[in-house]
């Protein structure tokens, strides 16, 4: 599989996801901003965690002008596969590839810690190796990711199962730490080609670094 | 043409920025406040005569990046100058 790596001024979690889709034996290409075109043959898209162009205005909203970024929407409504981490997250939801929007954090405070996610759908390429309820422990490293959605939109996400995680305790108890609206960490759009969440599988991949829930994850999309 | 962007968070839409600073207020005993609310304002300075168009390109500027419409509402103003 050929996983296209997108970097932006401000990227700063590209080697992360490189290297964990090299350990799970993939070959991985970053791909600057400037590009015009995906490398040919490219069956995943990431957009990496980072403070693409500072931040500045919102959280992605000049990332999403980018020439790469004009090849990522072509590729993304054509069917082929995008996961966007974190700021790729964001990116997401202001190219209009995901609905919704992100917001400061509840507590206005940048949160960077170890915190668990419960599946609530799994029947999508991304969480495919993952059950339904099962618990995972990743990283979540954000000041501006608080989900916010209508009412409408929420009822969408759920008609057409493209919640996909929402944040826990332990013991997968509701556990909110940004303010996103029903605790959501992670959706996918209504053709389930398109997957956005906060937290980052790509820091979780080794037990010796507190977690390697990011494997089951990420290795969804390895067929 | 000097033309100021407001841009806040619509009704509705929580905004943790005003709440915090709605606590910080009432701890230095300003009781009276009932809510604040945080926004942003973009000061354009653009090559343009006619308000009408100014308002109209402003609009579309706003539409496509100054503001995310899914959460935020904007005002255009034109200052005296």
């Amino acid at each position: 599989m050929l996983v296209a790596v997108a970097v932006f001024p401000g990227t700063n979690c590209e080697i992360d996801t490189k290297y964990a889709f090299e350990k799970l034996g993939q070959e991985v290409v970053l791909v600057f901003h400037k590009e015009e075109k995906l490398p040919e043959g490219t069956d995943l898209v990431v957009l990496p965690g980072g403070f693409s162009y500072g931040d500045y205005l919102r959280s992605a909203a000049i990332a999403k002008f980018s020439p790469i970024m004009k090849a990522v929407i072509e590729f993304a409504n054509n069917g082929g596969k995008v996961l966007g981490i974190c700021n790729g997250f964001q990116m997401l939801v202001e190219a209009r590839l995901l609905p919704g929007a992100m917001k400061r954090n509840e507590n206005v405070h940048f949160i960077s810690q170890f915190h668990h996610l419960k599946v609530i759908n799994n029947d999508n390429t991304f969480l495919n190796k993952c059950s339904i309820g099962e618990l995972l422990n990743i990283p979540i490293a954000h000041g501006e990711g608080s989900y916010y959605i209508d009412d409408a939109g929420l009822k969408e996400l759920y008609a057409n199962k493209q919640v996909l995680l929402t944040y826990c305790d332990e013991k997968g108890n509701l556990k909110n730490p940004n303010g996103s609206v029903d605790s959501i960490a992670g959706i996918c759009n209504k053709e389930k080609n398109v997957f956005g969440l906060m937290p980052h599988p790509e820091r979780a991949i080794e037990k010796i670094l507190g977690s390697d829930d990011g494997v089951k994850m990420l290795e969804g999309f390895i067929n | 043409m000097k033309v100021i962007v407001n841009i806040q968070l619509k009704n509705g839409v929580l905004d943790p920025q005003g709440k915090a600073v709605h606590h910080a207020l009432a701890s230095l005993k300003f009781n009276e406040v009932n809510e604040v609310r945080i926004g942003k304002q973009i000061i354009l300075d653009i090559d343009e005569s006619d308000k009408a168009k100014a308002q109209e390109r402003v609009t579309i500027m706003c539409d496509e990046l100054l503001a995310n419409t899914v959460i935020e509402d904007y005002t255009i103003e034109f200052p005296a100058c």
